[in-house]
């Protein structure tokens, strides 16, 4: 198992340095400068302009700038955004914990959905519910997000007022956030109705953000659901007289979850980037927004240490993805 | 019971629970919550790249430092006019050189948790601020990256000489030449007049970057808190010195969407919401709860001939291709709505604009038969170019440009239209590369010399900023002579007369200028849609219960 793990660990290095080589190269290949972005119709004179480069360090080589970067990346400075001033992890920490919040909501959804209908759909094969999950979750995968989005909050919040439009909490509670996740800060600030109004604020952006992931999973879990139900050891637990629902339950699910928990972890890529639009919707306060708009301003540092740290993320999820499957399945984990 | 049963049961538990707690929520939000305070939502599009204005140009920015701050003077809410703001009163040398404010007195700067101000404002804070733009020896100049993009890109640095204090309530600005548009300087966004003492303090606990970071100003309401791309609140300044403001609390809740933002104010989560899609305004326009106000934005849309460049070297030529250009159909189609016909270089909103001058008419035979008479029976091959981004005047350049080619094509002028990425774009047409280039310009200051001397002066012509690259003795002395001159009704005479000798020269085909709307709900009374774009809530109130925020 340690083995499997240093294994493991040891391919994030290469990953690293690709990623922060071709986000740095990436960025460099974007025509645009920040500086003439910054003065826009207005202009602004030559000296002024080769002053404002040098003090960005833009007007060095390339490769000198990437290592100056790669230098202090491994010393833990990302640097600081040229148009807030302010340091690119500190904006990071600030908005990250709200996109986590999101996402965890959003697979928690899907999964809650997801897993029940898809072994429903496995278990009742070719009957009207099996084709019912799988034509809604077909138009699930479809809906294009930003579509999706403007369409609920037109029926939910605008319509029928169930839900609030966008946002994190209502505006009448206001207390300076401790961890950065609402839910909690809610609850640790007393106010009552702080956590009802942010658990009613979550609800439409994790219903659109975990509908793809909802849909993947419902289908994957009813292909690996059927798979395993065709098995030798299904007909002998049925053919011993086991409760259906333990069959399916304990015997069949066990095994069809693997398949079922990459996807997961897979999703959680799809999640990030699902998070773009859905934060722009719901004026979510993550790091979706963050990166379109350091995009936008070609602020070169936000952008290079977001999507750094962004690929870290990934990359740990998949890694943990990893290591859940010897807990799944001991013959995986004995095997390595 | 079975195990079956129980999950049933769990799960009906959870489904029943769930919908009567969103009913009950939903109950909640209807009824209106009676509150002592009187808060007002507005829904922003962004979230401001900062709180020090000194450093940044756009709009969004200073919509969220403007409730913070004054200005030595100020624009009349709604006008681009001149009134006093933290000066009483100004005095002008005969020579234009020497600006004497004198300093309103009793003027309480903020506090916030890690500052107290223990004196009142004063000319200290007046050449505090300005000097750190200035001198690059000022303790504060780089503090925070220091880039004062406003201030250099207003030419300030080489304008003025020195910022004195005479004593506690005058201060002097000595210029390096005449320039009656200093004074409109003075009201803009980085002339703001921050607290000297709370710089200090900063500066003492080692961490000068809080100075800005929390700022402190004398505006008519105070930061109380920012969270990134959520929300911005402020108190009112129950000091403020030209009274307390009528709404309690402000709170910016960050949009981003204009559709969201539409459907906020609609479910009452917001009062107020900037920039509008043109595609809702007739909906908006029609809804009883809510109210549209409109006015034209301080800005024009334009098409630059590259007078350097054969054939339009030929004023003939630039008046026929004005002439060939369906300027209706174009505001139709492009503005959808949200434009008005631009005949002078200046739109109506700023003071001296000459309402006298004639537009081109729409007149395709009489264009060719003047390119003829230039010399072009058969036309001529050209260029367009069309920019890639949305700006307030020309929100579809592309489009634009697809018309005025469909319209040269039918007097024998083809164009090919060109683009580049906006930066670029911006590099090479200052450079000149163009033969017709589409622009545009936001004004500054509200002043006619922000627009003409700028775009059009011989001065722009040499480093860029005319597109047309267009320099006209006549026209030039006319600004020159306006620039030295600080009396009104004689700068608006020499304005007047240069905006006629632009229609006659023709450089630009002048386009549009853009209407901006701001939709808001009935219950707010007292906004005004100001002229430079920007979203201020002094003097703004709201009439009956309103408590949005749910």
């Amino acid at each position: 198992m340690l083995r499997f793990l240093l294994t493991k660990v040891s391919l994030l290095i290469p990953t690293f340095f690709g990623v922060t080589l071709l986000t740095f190269a990436m960025i460099r290949l974007i025509p645009g400068d920040p500086i003439e972005l910054l003065v826009g119709e207005r202009g602004i004179d030559p000296a002024r302009h080769a002053r404002l480069r040098a003090e960005l360090g833009l007007d060095r080589p390339i490769l000198e700038q990437y290592g100056i970067y790669i230098a202090d990346v491994l010393q833990g400075d990302l640097g600081k955004s040229i148009v807030t001033r302010r340091p690119v992890l500190d904006e990071f920490l600030t908005l990250f914990p709200a996109t986590i919040e999101l996402s965890l909501c959003a697979i928690l959804f899907a999964l809650v959905i997801g897993l029940p209908v898809g072994i429903l759909a496995g278990v009742r094969r070719g009957t009207v519910w099996d084709h019912s999950v799988m034509g809604v979750s077909l138009t699930g995968y479809s809906m294009p997000i930003f579509w999706w989005g403007l369409l609920l909050i037109l029926l939910f919040s605008v319509n029928l007022q169930w839900t609030p439009v966008s946002g994190r909490i209502s505006l009448v509670y206001f207390f300076e956030p401790v961890t950065g996740f609402m839910l909690i800060d809610s609850l640790l600030s007393g106010q009552p109705g702080a956590f009802k109004s942010t658990a009613r604020h979550l609800i439409l952006p994790a219903l659109v953000l975990g509908t793809i992931p909802l849909a993947v999973i419902a289908r994957m879990t009813r292909s690996a659901m059927l798979e395993v139900l065709g098995e030798d050891y299904i007909r002998t637990a049925r053919a011993k007289g086991l409760p259906p629902l333990r069959v399916i339950g304990l015997h069949a699910l066990r095994n069809a979850l693997i398949p079922v928990v990459t996807v997961i972890g897979l999703q959680v890529g799809v999640l990030l980037g699902g998070a773009i639009l859905t934060e722009t919707i719901f004026s979510w306060p993550g790091i979706g927004k963050w990166l379109i708009d350091s995009i936008g301003r070609r602020d070169y540092p936000s952008l290079q240490g977001g999507i750094l740290l962004v690929a870290m993320v990934v990359m740990t999820v998949n890694l943990i993805v990893d290591l859940l499957y010897g807990l799944i399945n001991p013959r995986i984990r004995r095997a390595r | 019971m079975s195990r079956n049963g129980i999950i049933a049961l769990v799960v009906a538990v959870i489904v029943v629970g769930g919908g009567y707690w969103i009913w009950t929520e939903r109950a909640e939000q209807v009824a209106p919550v009676a509150v002592a305070t009187k808060t007002l939502v507005y829904c922003s599009e962004g979230s401001p790249e900062g709180f020090n204005p000194t450093f940044y140009t756009a709009g969004t920015t200073f919509d969220a430092t403007r409730p913070i701050f004054n200005r030595l003077v100020e624009f009349e809410h709604g006008t681009t006019k001149i009134v006093p703001g933290l000066a009483e009163s100004w005095e002008v040398s005969d020579d234009g050189l020497i600006y004497t404010f004198r300093l309103r007195k009793g003027v309480k700067f903020h506090s916030n948790a890690s500052f107290t101000p223990t004196r009142d404002f004063n000319a200290e804070d007046v050449v505090w601020s300005f000097e750190r733009q200035l001198k690059a020896d000022h303790p504060f100049h780089k503090v925070s990256g220091g880039t004062y993009e406003y201030f250099q890109g207003m030419d300030m640095p080489n304008l003025l000489k020195a910022v004195e204090k005479v004593d506690d309530y005058t201060v002097r600005f000595v210029l390096n030449q005449p320039e009656a548009p200093f004074l409109a300087n003075m009201a803009m966004e980085f002339a703001v007049i921050m607290s000297a003492e709370h710089g200090q303090a900063m500066l003492t606990a080692g961490t000068p970057e809080q100075a800005d970071l929390t700022p402190v100003g004398t505006g008519p309401f105070q930061l109380v808190d920012y969270q990134k791309d959520a929300t911005i609140r402020y108190k009112a300044n129950p000091d403020y010195w030209a009274g307390k403001a009528a709404i309690d609390d402000l709170v910016f809740a960050i949009t981003v969407d204009p559709s969201v933002r539409y459907a906020k104010l609609k479910a009452g989560e917001c009062h107020v919401m900037p920039y509008p899609n043109p595609a809702d305004i007739a909906a908006m326009q029609t809804d009883p709860d809510l109210q549209v106000l409109e006015q034209e934005g301080l800005n024009v849309g334009y098409l630059a001939f590259n007078t350097e460049k054969e054939p339009f070297t030929k004023k003939e030529v630039r008046q026929a291709l004005n002439m060939a250009i369906n300027k209706d159909a174009i505001i139709e189609a492009v503005f959808q709505g949200a434009g008005k016909a631009a005949k002078n270089p200046i739109p109506p909103t700023i003071w001296s604009y000459n309402d006298a001058v004639t537009d081109y008419p729409y007149d395709p035979d009489k264009a060719m038969k003047m390119l003829a008479d230039a010399g072009y029976p058969s036309g001529f091959e050209t260029d367009i170019w069309a920019m890639p981004v949305q700006r307030p005047y020309n929100p579809n350049a592309q489009r634009m440009a697809e018309l005025i080619q469909a319209d040269w094509e039918k007097v024998g002028v083809k164009a090919t239209i060109v683009s580049f990425e906006w930066g670029e774009y911006l590099k090479r047409s200052k450079d000149g590369e163009h033969q017709t280039v589409l622009l545009g310009w936001t004004g500054d200051n509200g002043d006619p010399d922000n627009f003409l001397y700028v775009l059009l002066g011989c001065a722009a012509a040499n480093d860029g900023t005319n597109r047309a690259r267009w320099c006209y003795q006549p026209f030039d002395d006319l600004l020159v002579q306006a620039k030295r001159t600080a009396d009104m009704a004689q700068r608006t005479a020499l304005y007047e007369q240069a905006q006629v000798i632009f229609k006659e020269e023709a450089p630009w085909v002048t386009i549009a200028h853009s209407v901006v709307f701001v939709p808001m709900r009935k219950e707010v009374v007292g906004y005004k849609v100001d002229p430079f774009g920007y979203h201020i809530f002094y003097g703004v109130d709201l009439t009956s219960e309103s408590a949005p925020g749910s």
